[in-house]
């Protein structure tokens, strides 16, 4: 019954000192972040008031996104709209070829992973560098984010060192000294802010009111990334827009206590237009499948995340399977839920790798029904397609057993009691369930027999 | 008031003694119960894997079995919660589903109904107390540790009316053990960790036993206790609170 994501989570256990630390690693982030949440009295009230902001936008968007756009372009920003991932990195490219752009030096942004522009752009010959420290590491090492918000959190500071080494950023030889490395580093990055012809910045918000692209970062790296180069281009989904200031408020006081456990970010930046000394601003408002999303009855409050990556702190299938175990480059509870939003059959394994604990939903800022999207996804496998199919003769057998109490009785009055238990529990070395577990004493009578004898059921 | 009881598939078949348990205690205190014979399964572990359709039969049955009592008692945090929250949509709007608010885990019954503050059983042991999921975030049996909210644990509160227990409960007090019904099989290596991780934090407290209001839960780190060979015994809350009774 192995999915991709069980096998994967399999390889991943193996290691076990890296396993344990992986787990410690993400529980000590939630425990922050709960720190951060029993700070605030009104912590129950501000989730609920996130949501309601969210569901509110989401179900107005047409509204809000031509209110964002009339207000960018007054304030002087060039706005484009691209309908998928193919459009945005058609226009991001045509924006940066315009502009004979060799470079571009970007921040972090979840959008250009999900239309995979970087190797797009790359192709056609325009370097880009990523500029959050999380990020370069891994486009050094040329692997994908493990985490939305934390995306180099699986490599600890020797294989920083290592890769710093061979890339010639460090000049030391053996010293993984974080503080040395993070100093190494900015220097390297400090020389493409400066030789870049492009910036781009994801963003965290727009605000529908203004006009403004609100960008969170720790880093500064934003701010490098507009402060230098000519020419800035934002990159937002359809679903950031929210109405204003009041509301990024709500928002500002939850992303990162909820995300990291800090009470904010260290930079907050709006970006309304290009800077004086700077050519021009472009804002590239994606949809690529937001839209239909929306329709989606059943999921389109998935639209209300904002990207905090708590529900994949707080997972404790995550934290023990790691952000590559699933097949959707966003990992965790949101994650199961955006892939399958974005293709049920290729996506459909991750929908197993949770135990409907409904922690995620728990720990939401914009309390988004997570585990409750899981368990709805499941019922759709089979008109998929996707469903696993001994899976399905199981519950089906079960439901026969089940559903005629006669022959649930003879059964349990025949054959032994491991014969009409559910099969995945019967131990033997076929079984999945003996991997983990020893067997288990059976009764010597089930309870419906003794309560014959204790006389506590109502004649028939 | 009468009580039909519950007993869900696999206590009936792998753990009756909570379900005598369960009858006895209930009995103790002067509750009209009995056990309708014809009795399964609720159906959550089709639905949990998938299959909601498989589910329905057996929902159909379910709501002809209890609907005539006052409330449907279950020592089953999981099953109780699925009646609850997903019977009424199953069934349909057309057809009025009486079972899903009768449905009530022991626990909730005893703290919430019949407010039970006498003296109970004696059980001169230290205890770790292991919330399950579905009674930590569906049923609402003790506050979530992700939420803000003022600190409870009914199931807590019912285990101090047991004279001698010391009950104390592990680090990450509600994080998952791993059963998750299909997880277990489909899952094998996490379900397993979390099993282990979940056991060792509740053997760290140095308690003798480990309860819990579901067996299914019970069911995995025991399993679990005995194929890593540690050395640690499991008790339904109400077999605890039923003790020399």
């Amino acid at each position: 019954m192995g999915t991709q994501h069980s096998k994967a989570a399999k390889e991943f256990l193996k290691n076990q000192d890296y396993a344990h630390w992986h787990d410690n690693t993400f529980w000590a982030v939630r425990q922050k972040r709960d720190n951060m949440a029993q700070g605030l009295d009104e912590w129950e009230q501000l989730r609920e008031k996130a949501s309601a902001i969210k569901r509110h936008t989401i179900t107005h968007l047409d509204q809000y996104l031509d209110e964002f756009a009339t207000r960018a372009e007054r304030n002087g920003a060039i706005v484009h709209w691209a309908k998928d991932a193919a459009e945005f990195n058609e226009i991001v490219y045509g924006i940066l070829k315009e502009h004979d752009v060799k470079k571009m030096v970007k921040s972090k942004s979840m959008l250009t992973e999900e239309c995979g522009m970087n190797p797009y752009l790359e192709a056609r010959g325009i370097e880009v560098v990523e500029t959050d420290l999380g990020e370069r590491i891994i486009q050094l090492k040329g692997q994908k984010p493990s985490h939305i918000v934390m995306p180099a959190i699986h490599l600890n500071h020797d294989d920083v060192g290592e890769l710093f080494e061979e890339k010639g950023i460090s000049d030391e030889k053996g010293n993984h000294d974080p503080t040395y490395l993070t100093y190494r580093a900015r220097l390297s990055l400090r020389n493409e802010f400066l030789t870049a012809d492009a910036g781009m910045t994801g963003a965290n918000f727009g605000i529908a009111e203004t006009g403004d692209i609100v960008v969170c970062t720790n880093e500064g790296n934003a701010d490098m990334s507009t402060s230098c180069p000519k020419l800035h281009i934002a990159a937002i989904g359809l679903e950031k827009v929210i109405p204003n200031y009041d509301c990024l408020a709500v928002f500002q006081r939850m992303l990162c206590r909820a995300g990291t456990g800090q009470p904010t970010t260290t930079y907050t930046s709006h970006f309304r237009k290009a800077r004086p000394t700077a050519e021009q601003m472009h804002i590239v408002l994606v949809d690529n499948g937001r839209s239909d999303w929306i329709a989606n009855p059943e999921h389109w409050e998935i639209l209300k995340c904002i990207r905090c990556g708590s529900c994949m702190n707080t997972c404790p299938v995550y934290r023990r399977s790691g952000g590559y175990s699933y097949s959707y480059f966003i990992p965790g509870p949101v994650g199961i839920n955006l892939g399958m939003l974005r293709s049920p059959l290729q996506h459909s394994g991750n929908v197993s790798a949770c135990t409907l604990c409904l922690s995620c939903q728990s720990v939401c800022p914009v309390k988004i029904d997570l585990g409750d999207q899981v368990y709805k996804w499941r019922q759709q496998l089979d008109e998929f397609g996707t469903a696993n199919s001994s899976k399905k003769l199981m519950c089906n057998a079960m439901t026969t057993l089940f559903s005629h109490p006669s022959l649930y009785k003879m059964a349990t009055a025949v054959s032994p009691l491991a014969n009409i238990l559910p099969p995945f529990l019967i131990n033997s070395s076929l079984n999945p369930w003996a991997e983990g577990h020893d067997m288990m004493k059976f009764p010597k009578k089930p309870f419906h027999e003794m309560a014959k004898d204790l006389n506590i059921s109502p004649k028939a | 008031m009468k009580i039909g009881l519950f007993i869900p598939c696999y206590v009936d078949t792998l753990y009756p003694e909570v379900g005598v348990a369960t009858y006895r205690l209930l009995k103790h205190l002067g509750i009209d119960v009995t056990y309708p014979l014809h009795q399964t399964c609720c159906g959550q572990p089709m639905a949990n894997a998938g299959f909601e359709g498989e589910a329905l039969p057996l929902v159909k049955k379910f709501e002809e079995t209890f609907n005539a009592f006052d409330y449907v008692v279950a020592p089953s945090v999981s099953c109780t919660a699925f009646v609850r929250l997903n019977y009424q949509r199953l069934l349909g709007e057309a057809h009025e589903c009486t079972t899903a608010q009768k449905a009530m885990d022991v626990v909730e019954f005893l703290h919430d109904v019949v407010k039970v503050n006498q003296p109970l059983g004696r059980f001169p042991h230290k205890v770790s107390l292991h919330n399950s999921c579905h009674g930590v975030r569906e049923l609402r049996l003790s506050s979530p540790s992700e939420e803000h909210i003022a600190k409870f644990n009914k199931i807590k509160d019912l285990l101090q009316l047991v004279d001698g227990i010391e009950v104390v409960e592990p680090e990450r007090p509600d994080e998952c053990c791993g059963f998750g019904g299909m997880f277990a099989v489909e899952e094998t290596a996490v379900s397993a960790q979390m099993g282990i991780d979940k056991l060792n934090r509740h053997i760290a407290t140095g308690a003798e036993y480990i309860t819990g209001p579901d067996c299914s839960c019970l069911m995995h780190l025991s399993g679990v206790a005995k194929k890593q060979g540690k050395d640690i015994q499991f008790k339904h809350v109400v077999e605890i609170l039923a003790a020399g009774i």
